[in-house]
């Protein structure tokens, strides 16, 4: 008897565990925008330091630059946001701004070119990895007191070490780096000499739309309207991004209206979101490009025919029609489509013909065995894999070589590789950012270090297409320079080490009411203050 | 105290070479893939690699005795503060998967070794074996696709739904605890209505252990000759069942807890993916796949306290429960 009464007990316990449990609310308040994204990338929120995706979509929607992307139409390109014009020098090496008035910080400090002086020498003295985008117009800690200069509060002047096309300075002021901080706010947290960047890891001092009140890495970061903000206000008052990891976990959650926007769902889970009425999916172009690309190193994949063979013995439609389905499409320019001058042609498809007469032709024949270095991310090592089944056809048997991210890394920056599968975006929204890295190498040598560039890493030494890289970012007509990054690109198809094979498509899932969300497309990041439900 | 001192030295020299024996380049893991060499060699002598290993370690050993186990580089926060952030949430969701899995799993193995081939006992091992090889993932999704999409009987994934978040001072970390310091029922309510549903699933993996093992000792003990003696004597079942036989497992079952809390308090990394949980499973997780090696020190070194604890804490309970152990 009291054997049953402690199994009635038992029951108890489960039906008031049941019982305590409640509905979780329908929707999301009309001024309030809740995202599910992964977050787990951000490292600061300082724009000179700031180089991961989820860090550039805050900081996209919490500082202002120079000038900006209209979110609404992104293929018009920059348009003045800080700045209201600018002029050029003659000799086309002075750039002379003009600081529009009414911009005011969340402190209520009014923004003045004081503030752009210091934010732009400050990313060059701080020398984060991302300062190279301004540290390539000459800029020096050295002498930032004489090339970037306020000469009073609306005019600021930039002095470059030599003349470049204005649209590739403009479009580098337009990345990340080129929010501009508070000067007063920022200085006031400053310790040790750090310029305050100790303290705008976490927190964050701009005149854009929102401001960040609380971040928990790996968690959530809520942005919270700018009330000094000069434009028009933002319809969503407050911003949450909350970080989940799992596609079907963001699905439920915008089934269940307790989010409005799912940003990394898988094919399968956009699928079912397009079957429900409540929902719908954006599908945005993003700069994202996969590729593999061939240690010039190695004797075999130094022969050009080896190359055009792996090139030809690629199942592009098979892997956008199946495991990337949605999620990339096929694209064989290291300009990404949306980008100035982006290539649209693909001249290589899937045929085992080709490559066997390509591989005839090359010295050997016989091919030889390949190491395919990857890292553990699921798409890469399906990629990787079909590459290996494919090749394996053409009788190049190709070795997966998985690893971390960083192992992998590490390999192909000492250029130890044979094959190297990744990805690679854009640094900041100017053709340059992809030739300068995919279409420029001047040293090939190990003593040159130059590992930031992919031509470098794969040992592929080009001095003329470097020569040509460099003459597209100094001409100041736009038409001209769009044919010579044509022409390069067309050249770099045919003769280059890279497979480049995919450029990422953003599918993002969201409630039926909400309007004007953008990602960023494949030049900037998230905008959030245009959003309206 | 010596050999708990050795047990943590011994521990901190294990992960810190862990971390330095692992083919990942701990400099890449701060400046990422574009950085120049001149950033690449300034980063390398900021974090004293130039130095040998033995004074790095000697170094990294000062520095965690004054609780310092440096900066997380994916979060730029003292990894410390990070730990304190992460940890109660773990601390939360292993605590209340426990307490779930000891109150229905030592019932549910008593009960199964009793009726020793009944339904009940059928019922009891069918639960164990699903525990035992169910996939976590596969089931955590299939709770929350049914508890929280298709019924709404709880809130989805994280610790507080967002409306809630900052309502309450936070206190302990505990956020079932700080909502009913704070008195603010609503919070509490929210907690754990998010809470229940991981912590249950958590719960029933404990409980598929628990039952298990608590049947396997019960039945030792109720086929030993004193339990025929008892019940010769004519003492009840219930009195033979949990005075005698039940009493002579504690020892058995406080360890067997114990090592079940302890995994949970590993952070049960997949559990807290879905359910997107900000526990420390996930932080070290991420951290390890970030490289980011000071998180993933700090994170073990604080795991090991605490199992090193839990078994002080064990044998403690032995010489309460049984006065021969002192």
């Amino acid at each position: 008897m009291k054997q049953s009464r402690s199994l009635r007990t038992m029951a108890l316990v489960a039906a008031l565990m049941g019982s305590a449990a409640m509905p979780a609310l329908a929707e999301t308040p009309p001024n309030m925008l809740v995202i599910a994204n992964r977050i787990d990338d951000i490292k600061t929120f300082d724009p000179a330091e700031s180089f991961e995706f989820a860090g550039a979509d805050v900081s996209r929607n919490v500082y202002e630059k120079l000038v900006n992307f209209d979110p609404l139409d992104l293929d018009a390109g920059f348009q003045p946001q800080l700045a209201e014009s600018w002029e050029i020098s003659e000799d086309g090496t002075e750039i002379t701004f003009t600081i529009a008035s009414g911009h005011v910080f969340s402190s209520g400090n009014a923004l003045t070119a004081k503030d752009v002086e210091f934010s732009l020498r400050r990313a060059v003295i701080l020398n984060k990895t991302p300062s190279f985008i301004l540290t390539q117009f000459g800029f020096t800690p050295e002498n930032v007191e004489e090339t970037i200069v306020a000469t009073d509060d609306t005019t600021l002047v930039i002095k470059l070490d030599q003349k470049y096309a204005v649209s590739f300075v403009l479009n580098c002021f337009a990345a990340t780096i080129g929010g501009i901080v508070d000067m007063e706010t920022v200085m006031a947290n400053e310790v040790d000499g750090d310029m305050g960047s100790e303290w705008l890891r976490t927190n964050t001092a701009g005149s854009g739309p929102y401001t960040v009140v609380d971040w928990k890495p790996n968690e959530s970061v809520l942005m919270a309207l700018n009330p000094n903000y000069s434009g028009e206000k933002p319809a969503m008052e407050r911003v949450i991004v909350q970080h989940i990891q799992e596609s079907a976990t963001q699905r439920l959650q915008l089934e269940r209206g307790d989010i409005d926007i799912a940003r990394n769902l898988s094919p399968e889970d956009v699928a079912a979101v397009k079957e429900n009425p409540d929902l719908k999916v954006i599908d945005e172009l993003k700069g994202r490009l996969m590729y593999w690309s061939a240690n010039q190193k190695s004797e075999m994949l130094s022969d050009p025919k080896v190359v055009e063979a792996l090139k030809w013995a690629t199942d592009y439609a098979g892997m956008s029609g199946s495991f990337l389905n949605g999620q990339y499409t096929v694209h064989q320019a290291f300009l990404p489509l949306t980008f100035l001058g982006a290539l649209e042609d693909k001249p290589y498809t899937f045929d085992m013909d080709k490559a066997k007469a390509a591989l005839a032709e090359s010295g050997f024949p016989d091919c030889g065995p390949i190491k395919l270095s990857v890292r553990e991310a699921q798409e890469r090592i399906d990629i990787a894999q079909s590459l290996q089944n494919t090749w394996g056809q053409l009788g190049c048997e190709a070795e997966l070589i998985v690893g971390t991210g960083a192992q992998t890394l590490d390999r192909y920056r000492a250029r130890e590789h044979d094959i190297y599968v990744g990805a690679w975006g854009p640094d900041y929204p100017d053709p340059n950012t992809n030739a300068g890295t995919f279409a420029f190498n001047p040293d090939n040598s190990d003593e040159a270090g130059a590992t930031g560039l992919l031509a470098w890493r794969n040992a592929w030494g080009i001095p003329e297409m470097s020569e040509e890289t460099l003459a597209a970012v100094v001409e100041n007509d736009t038409e001209k320079r769009k044919a010579m990054y044509l022409a390069i690109q067309k050249e770099h198809q045919m003769v280059s080490p890279f497979g480049i094979m995919f450029q990422q498509i953003e599918q993002h899932g969201m409630r039926a009411n909400v309007e004007n969300f953008v990602s960023g497309g494949a030049t900037t990041a998230a905008t959030y203050w245009v959003v309206t439900k | 105290m010596l050999t708990v001192a050795v047990t943590l030295l011994g521990l901190l020299f294990v992960t810190f070479m862990i971390g330095r024996v692992m083919p990942i380049d701990p400099v890449l893991a701060v400046i990422g893939e574009r950085a120049t060499q001149a950033q690449y060699d300034e980063v390398f002598l900021e974090l004293g690699l130039d130095k040998p290993l033995i004074t790095q370690f000697a170094i990294y050993v000062n520095d965690v005795l004054h609780g310092d186990f440096g900066t997380s580089i994916r979060t730029g926060k003292l990894v410390s503060e990070d730990i304190g952030r992460v940890f109660p949430a773990t601390l939360e969701l292993a605590t209340l998967g426990t307490l779930i899995g000891v109150f229905l799993g030592v019932p549910l193995g008593v009960l199964a070794a009793v009726y020793r081939g009944r339904w009940i006992d059928q019922v009891a091992r069918f639960v164990g074996l699903i525990g035992y090889s169910m996939p976590i993932f596969w089931l955590g999704l299939m709770g929350l696709l049914i508890f929280y999409g298709i019924l709404g009987w709880v809130a989805g994934p994280g610790r507080l739904g967002v409306f809630y978040q900052g309502l309450v001072p936070e206190r302990s970390g505990l956020l079932l605890l700080d909502s009913l310091l704070a008195g603010d029922w609503t919070v509490f309510k929210d907690a754990f209505s998010h809470i229940i549903l991981p912590a249950s699933l958590l719960g029933y993996y404990s409980l598929a252990y628990i039952s298990r093992m608590t049947r396997s000792f019960m039945l030792e003990q109720l086929n030993s000759e004193y339990i025929t003696t008892a019940r010769v004597k004519g003492l009840s079942e219930w009195t033979v069942i949990w005075r005698h036989a039940f009493r002579n497992i504690r020892i058995q079952l406080i360890t067997v807890i114990a090592l079940a809390y302890a995994n949970l308090l590993e952070g049960s990394v997949l559990t807290e993916i879905i359910f997107a949980w900000p526990g420390i499973g996930q932080y070290i997780t991420t951290s390890l796949l970030s490289n980011d090696m000071n998180s993933v020190l700090g994170g073990t070194v604080v795991i090991g306290t605490i199992f090193v604890a839990l078994n002080i804490f064990s044998d403690l309970l032995y010489r309460f429960f049984d006065p021969r152990a002192k």
